[in-house]
């Protein structure tokens, strides 16, 4: 711990710095009243193009992605690139989806995904587990933002998991008084100080290992000496279809997790969010270079802390750059950790207030009512999420992720389809929602992994032989319970349309996915009573 | 001020341009080389990487041609 002073001084006060805008945040952009879930969940749904920027970037690309990207490239080479295409294809595909969303949204008055799919298909059934899949699905992700604080303290020789929980405590703190304003304001930061990290490790670092070519060269040499069959600089003929279905599907289920949502939600007009879905890419630029250190860590020879590949990251900063600025960078991760985190534990909350308790418990909440309980469920799931750490193992929370991703794809035919089409009865969603997601943890169940002797649930690349398929190609489970789904939930509609089943009420009406600020119809602060509406 | 009623649409012929971004980066055989290498890089990365240039200019062509102004 010694010879890493100066990192953790560096470190300690960066991380001091920014919990403190997260306090101060509560008074950025004065808003009348934080006592209700528009203001406090919402941000006052008023972010212009550039904060609605950082805060879907702070919040699609998060700390984990940083250490495990990476440590993915490192162990098993091109494979841990889909992240690249992943992250290109996802901004044209919900480019139209999500305006859709926010204009249906801001006519209603929807926080979450789950308040339009009530609306929309007439069934709180139906909502009620599109919100239980969106709260099940963010815990693990948020608890993945702490393994990435965790890899950072680890090579800074802390070990204990006291430093984890003071980290949390802060961060549930500022979430609790300022909501979304909070992660909007330390985003601008996260972002600073990551730009500046990876331009220097991607300019630096090379030069120091003696050029790119040399880099690629290694880890090819690394990936022909390992006895392991789908590593390598390139794709093989087996996994191609895993690269790109779990490059596809991974990008589906993106923009349905509470969180993207949240974000999008949350900016003033539908330009901002076209403007966004074009601009959001120089991230994925950031991501792909980031990508690669991974394989400048195989050029510096860098080894993991024990077997936690998490730590490849942080020890090749610790390798390469002066004591001073490792410490910028694990700040950078640090608080890279911080503002995904406080927009997911604010996301799973605005579900469980507005679908669960209004829904079930309290039908007559009141406005403070709704954003009290908000705040308390956020608190509750930061807890859970610190549980996770604390009593599961890292690679534990890493899979209990990858479910995650294959579950939330179950609410595509609700929520985005939904969006665009009303043929779904509501019967056929729930029985295709009951089958994808039995499909789903039955094949992830048959997902094993030799090299690590777990037998399931350890990836989420699916062989196909175990569909009785005379290949050794792999694919994206997620993909394959979601074809499921789309199925039954199909055949169910048009049996429920046969017997003459009861469908729920549509309130929506077509034009009103078209609405823009400045009309009438749209709402900005309906929650909070007497609060001027902004136009 | 936009009126309430109006009777807009997303419907435009630009929106088709999103597919390229959306299939390009799905095709492996386009990016699966080594060689030609370009500053060190092997063709699968900075094939890649350069479709991330693609994405942005497909998406801000649609936006800028679909955008509503005020």
């Amino acid at each position: 711990m010694e010879q890493h002073l100066t990192e953790i001084i560096v470190f300690t006060v960066l991380f001091l710095v920014v919990s403190g805008m997260g306090f101060v945040a509560a008074r950025w952009r004065r808003p009348q009243d934080l006592a209700s879930l528009d203001e406090w969940g919402l941000g006052g749904r008023s972010f212009g193009s550039w904060i609605t920027w950082f805060l879907v970037g702070g919040d699609l690309y998060t700390a984990y992605t940083f250490v495990a990207v990476p440590a993915l490239l490192w162990s098993a080479g091109a494979m841990g690139f889909f992240a690249v295409p992943y992250t290109i294809v996802i901004y044209p595909l919900v480019f139209l989806v999500l305006i859709r969303l926010w204009s249906v949204s801001h006519i209603h008055g929807f926080v979450t995904p789950a308040d339009f799919v009530r609306a929309r298909f007439g069934s709180p059934t139906l909502a009620l587990l599109i919100a239980i899949t969106g709260i099940v699905a963010t815990m693990p992700y948020i608890a993945l933002q702490l393994v990435g604080i965790e890899a950072v303290l680890k090579s800074m020789g802390v070990t204990g998991h006291l430093p984890i929980i003071i980290a949390f405590a802060i961060l549930a703190a500022y979430t609790y008084q300022s909501g979304l304003r909070a992660p909007a304001l330390i985003a601008f930061v996260k972002d600073t100080l990551i730009y500046i990290v990876i331009l220097v490790a991607i300019v630096v670092i090379p030069v120091k290992l003696g050029g790119w070519d040399l880099i690629f060269d290694k880890a090819q040499e690394k990936f022909a000496a390992s006895p392991a069959p789908g590593d390598g600089i390139l794709l093989n003929a087996n996994n191609q279809l895993q690269y790109i279905t779990l490059a596809f599907g991974s990008a589906l289920a993106l923009f349905l997790y509470p969180h993207s949502i949240t974000g999008v939600l949350a900016s003033r007009n539908r330009d901002v969010i076209k403007r966004n879905m074009s601009a959001l890419p120089a991230y994925s630029l950031l991501l792909g270079l980031i990508a690669l250190l991974g394989y400048m860590a195989i050029a510096a020879g860098t080894t993991p802390i024990g077997k936690d590949n998490n730590t490849i990251v942080p020890r090749l900063f610790d390798q390469m750059f002066p004591d001073w600025f490792t410490g910028v960078a694990y700040a950078a991760v640090g608080i890279g950790a911080l503002v995904p985190a406080a927009i997911m534990s604010i996301a799973a909350a605005n579900l469980f207030t507005r679908n669960i308790y209004k829904e079930y418990i309290k039908p007559d909440a009141t406005n403070a009512d709704e954003a009290k309980v908000s705040k308390i469920t956020s608190l509750l799931v930061k807890v859970g999420a610190v549980a996770c750490i604390l009593f599961l193992d890292t690679g534990f929370s890493i899979d209990l992720q990858l479910i995650g991703g294959v579950i939330i794809l179950q609410t595509l035919p609700s929520v985005a389809l939904g969006l665009y089409t009303r043929w779904f009865h509501r019967g056929g969603l729930i029985a295709g929602w009951v089958a994808g997601m039995s499909a789903g943890m039955l094949l992830l169940y048959n997902v094993g992994n030799p090299a690590t002797g777990k037998l399931h649930f350890a990836g989420s690349a699916f062989p196909l032989e175990k569909l009785g398929l005379d290949t050794k190609m792999t694919i994206y489970a997620g993909v394959l319970a979601l074809a499921v789904n789309l199925i039954v939930a199909a055949v169910g509609t048009v049996v429920a349309r046969a017997v003459n089943a009861a469908d729920g009420e549509d309130t929506t009406h077509p034009d009103h996915y078209f609405a823009d600020e400045g009309d009438p119809r749209v709402k900005d602060l309906d929650f909070s009573p007497g609060a001027p509406k902004a136009h | 001020m936009t009126t309430p009623n109006g009777d807009r649409s997303d419907r435009s012929p630009w929106n088709w341009l999103l597919i390229v971004p959306i299939v390009l980066p799905l095709l492996p055989f386009l990016f699966n080389h080594d060689e030609p290498r370009l500053f060190g890089f092997p063709m699968f990365y900075w094939l890649q990487l350069a479709f991330i240039a693609v994405g942005v200019t497909c998406t801000t062509i649609v936006y800028r041609m679909t955008k509503r102004g005020r």
